[in-house]
């Protein structure tokens, strides 16, 4: 365990103390104490970054399982150090943000931190781990404090709801996911990520490639919000303002970005991946934009803008896939799709973390998100104001914040696909820039929404549950910060590039990247009238035309069916995966015994009798069979019609009487079959059962034949019939096939010898084999006292206990 | 006669099935009874029959038979006892409290009353 897992496990570790802490110090907000971790992690994993800023990287491993190669391996590099100064930079801010978002006496704050600081852990554990079964350990906790922290007002159903729907899609995802690193690990023989991504060109070949790739692809299009499982993002929007721009801002969602960067060494060769990764993600960004102008729930924008600008990262990662095709680093463009990636990654974390506590901040000074309440805000909260411009402008791609920029490299990295000459990208390359304009047009859009319809326009006081105001100094300080960043990226986006961008992106695509050797990022505000530019500008005009004129053309959106929205679909197949279980398990589970006397008879009869069909298993032999002599065909007589009369019998006595006549029939089978001891006890035990059965005869009512429909008896013979055939023909083919003698010789031999009897059976029952005996006496002194207890014990509803005489 | 036997043994079972799937509560006891009756048959009739002397070394006989199914037998024979002892003390227990023996109105599932 070195320092690095020991950071990983912190918050884990500072969770657990938590509470103690809301107790003890009450007076002071437990936000305070919590502060402080992802403070000091920020300033720990800042040490690494001049290793980073190398190339290198940094290997620690923790035994876990080591006899299944299970290790705790954390593992430091250029991608792996972006997010960890993205989790606890941002954890920081959103921490602090909410020491003055949550109230300290109505909220019930030490739940709230103890599920943010496993969450900040989670997270932590997931993009350091280097083995993929603590990566899906982790992944997994991200899931479930992320669950924990949607429902956090778990008496409102919407927030259950969400909660439960963000579940149900990220564990899915996240199951398909350990399926596809065990089927990685099996093609690979190991769980180190660096192995695998070592053996790279071998799992390429490998018949099972596909399906691992897949699979992983399935946990981070769920967990990153991708068409079309990004319906749960929406919905997650219950969760308090922080959590938003917290997990479902710069985080979580990202976990599946990382996954799909972090397995880009092994994967991205292939051409499926990216097909799959590009042009998912490219109409994922389409498809939310599109969408989210229609919102008119701030929060709803804002989910709708996460998973579209979600989807532009995606589409770009696939995109700088196609870099791995060429060689030589100098001409090779595609890495600017990388560059890209890595840059709007960063970008995004910062203008949506502070855009989420802008919204947050407007819903806690006026009491509403709706946009249809909101107006005029402009001169009441001129901060406020001012932060949303430099959020909602960056992520519209406007310059000078660093939105632009990487809106610019989004555009000129869909351009240059038109040059590849690879996976028939050919004839759908023009589509690619196509898309990725009219989804920025929407962003645009929507963009403008947030700030203008809330900030400008008439002032309706009237609709607003409070009296807005500026917000306090604390709350402003977190988006602050991010919207400093915004603009500091903007203008100097250098101070990215070989901190942080450049080892990102060489770890994405390590293979291209000679030894020794740095990418080229250098990120220029100006590069003259490149066709990018004019796509920035075509977009802004466009769009500023539609914003105006939109009450012309939202009439679209009428045009989309409520009905067949993915939500419905969702909603519609749960109600029928619940309905379709409820009304099988209703169909099969009857009640009535004789339902389930069926199934057990009808597959003991389809299972042996395909078992003695398949096998060709009957056998008949009756040369080693015993003759047949005159009483033994008497007694079967006497045997079958007591049985016939048991069957047929109108009234219980006769039943009872004929079952005696059974049983003695069967101890005289045994006197013929030289069997003594079996005789008499057949004998003894069959006229205590009687004389059981005729005392319970009192009691029990008139064999009441209750009226069985003819179907019904049918049915019942033809089992009973089968059931009779399979054990017949199962006897007969044992007793025709004898595969070894029996080892009674020894018993005959040694009976008198060594045990000092003569009745061999006796002997077997009490010495050979004593301990059967023991625990058939366990058997009947159990049955004794369990029939004393029914007779005696009563227990009354209310669970009084009385004894009745 | 061991192929005779099975195929007695066999109908024994048929019987039995067939009264288990009735709708009586004591005909589903009867049943148990002539399905351990026909276990017992069936596993005497597997360790071969009349191949011998009683198993009582006293007969001084050249060969006797099995005594291992014999003594498996008087287990199984005992705990049947047993089982159908508890089994009729329910049945009875169940009638007083319940006033049925129908197994149609004794069906374990609230939804279906």
């Amino acid at each position: 365990m070195s320092l690095l897992h020991w950071a990983i496990l912190a918050p884990f570790i500072m969770a657990v103390f938590v509470p103690f802490l809301r107790k003890k110090a009450a007076t002071i907000h437990t936000g305070w104490f919590v502060l402080i971790l992802p403070v000091v992690l920020f300033g720990i994993f800042l040490q690494y970054l001049p290793v980073t800023m190398n190339n290198s990287s940094i290997i620690q491993t923790a035994s876990w399982i080591p006899s299944l190669g299970i290790n705790f391996t954390a593992y430091v590099d250029g991608l792996s150090l972006l997010f960890v100064l993205l989790i606890t930079g941002i954890g920081a801010l959103v921490v602090l943000y909410s020491i003055y978002y949550l109230s300290k006496t109505k909220e019930s704050l030490h739940h709230f931190y103890v599920y943010l600081l496993m969450f900040m852990g989670a997270m932590l554990g997931v993009v350091l781990s280097d083995n993929v079964v603590t990566l899906y350990m982790f992944w997994e906790f991200t899931s479930i404090s992320s669950f924990l922290l949607i429902a956090y007002w778990y008496n409102r159903d919407r927030s259950r709801y969400g909660a439960m729907k963000s579940m149900l899609i990220t564990v899915f995802g996240g199951l398909m996911m350990l399926g596809g690193f065990l089927v990685l690990s099996i093609m690979g023989d190991t769980f180190s990520i660096r192995e695998l991504a070592a053996q790279a060109p071998e799992l390429n070949n490998h018949p099972l490639f596909l399906l691992a790739m897949i699979l992983v692809l399935l946990g981070a299009f769920t967990k990153s919000a991708q068409f079309p499982f990004y319906i749960w993002l929406p919905d997650a929007m219950e969760a308090p303002t922080p959590v938003s721009a917290y997990l479902h801002s710069a985080t979580m969602v990202k976990a599946g970005i990382y996954l799909v960067a972090r397995f880009s060494p092994i994967f991205a060769f292939s051409g499926y991946w990216f097909w799959i990764v590009g042009a998912v993600g490219l109409f994922t960004m389409l498809w939310a934009s599109f969408n989210a102008v229609k919102q008119t729930d701030l929060k709803g924008i804002l989910a709708f803008s996460t998973v579209s600008q979600l989807g532009l990262i995606m589409s770009l990662l696939g995109v700088g896939a196609a870099s791995l095709h060429f060689e030589s680093l100098d001409d090779n463009i595609f890495t600017t799709a990388v560059i890209a990636a890595v840059f709007h990654l960063i970008n995004h974390a910062t203008f949506k973390g502070s855009l989420f506590m802008v919204v947050g901040i407007i819903d806690h000074e006026t009491g509403t998100r709706d946009i249809r309440r909101l107006g005029g805000l402009m001169s009441l909260m001129p901060v406020t104001f001012t932060l949303s411009i430099i959020g909602a402008f960056s992520m519209a791609g406007l310059p000078p914040f660093n939105g632009f920029l990487s809106k610019e490299m989004f555009f000129l990295s869909m351009i240059q696909l038109m040059e590849l000459n690879l996976f028939n990208v050919e004839t759908w390359a023009v589509l690619f820039p196509v898309m990725a304009w009219i989804g920025s047009v929407f962003t645009f859009i929507y963009s403008m929404i947030i700030v203008f319809k809330v900030f400008t326009g008439k002032f309706q006081p009237e609709k607003l549950e409070k009296k807005p105001h500026e917000a306090p100094v604390g709350l402003l300080v977190s988006p602050s910060i991010l919207a400093v960043l915004v603009a500091v990226f903007g203008l100097f986006p250098n101070l990215l590039s070989y901190s942080l961008i450049q080892p990102a992106a060489a770890a994405i695509v390590p293979s291209i990247i000679p030894p020794g050797e740095h990418l080229d990022v250098h990120i220029s505000f100006w590069h003259g009238f490149s066709p990018e530019l004019w796509m920035t500008i075509g977009v802004i005009t466009v769009g500023i035309l539609l914003y105006k004129f939109m009450p012309k053309w939202t009439g679209i959106y009428d045009y989309f069916p409520g009905k067949v929205t993915l939500n419905q679909f969702y909603n519609s197949g749960l109600y029928a995966a619940e309905r379709g279980s409820n009304a099988i398990t209703n169909a099969y589970m009857t009640g009535f015994i004789r339902s389930y006397l069926v199934y057990i008879f009808a597959f003991f009869i389809a299972a042996l009798g395909f078992a003695i069909w398949a096998k060709d298993a009957f056998r008949y032999d009756a040369s080693a069979a015993a003759p047949i002599g005159l009483y033994e065909v008497s007694l079967i007589f006497v045997l079958l019609a007591a049985t016939i009369t048991i069957l047929l019998a109108k009234s219980r006595l006769t039943s009872i009487i004929a079952l005696g006549a059974v049983g003695y029939t069967v101890s005289l089978f045994f006197v013929i079959f030289r069997a003594p001891d079996l005789a008499l006890t057949q004998l003894v035990i069959e006229t205590v059962s009687t004389a059981l059965f005729l005392l319970c005869f009192y009691h029990l009512p008139k064999l009441s034949r209750h009226e069985e429909k003819r179907r019904f008896q049918a049915g019942n013979a033809i089992i009973a019939a089968g059931v009779g055939i399979i054990v017949t023909l199962i006897g007969i083919s044992a007793h025709s096939s004898k595969l070894f003698a029996s080892i009674n010789e020894y018993y005959i031999e040694n009976t008198y010898k060594k045990a000092g009897g003569e009745n061999m059976v006796n002997v077997i029952l009490v010495d050979f084999r004593g301990f059967d005996t023991l625990f058939e006496i366990a058997v009947l002194s159990v049955a004794a006292l369990g029939i004393y207890g029914l007779i005696k014990l009563r227990l009354e509803k209310g669970g009084e206990t009385n004894e009745n005489e | 006669m061991e192929i005779l036997m099975c195929i007695i043994a066999g109908l024994l079972f048929a019987a039995a099935v067939y009264l288990m799937l009735s709708k009586s509560l004591l005909r589903i006891i009867i049943g148990t009874g002539l399905l351990s009756h026909g276990t017992h048959l069936m596993l005497l009739t597997m360790g071969g029959l009349k191949t011998g002397a009683v198993p009582v070394l006293g007969e001084h006989a050249s060969a006797y038979t099995d005594p291992i199914p014999q003594a498996l037998i008087l287990t199984a024979i005992v705990i049947s006892f047993g089982v159908t002892a508890v089994f009729l003390v329910i049945a009875y227990r169940a009638y007083q409290e319940i006033g049925t023996d129908n197994m149609e109105q004794m069906r374990g599932m609230e939804t279906d009353d």
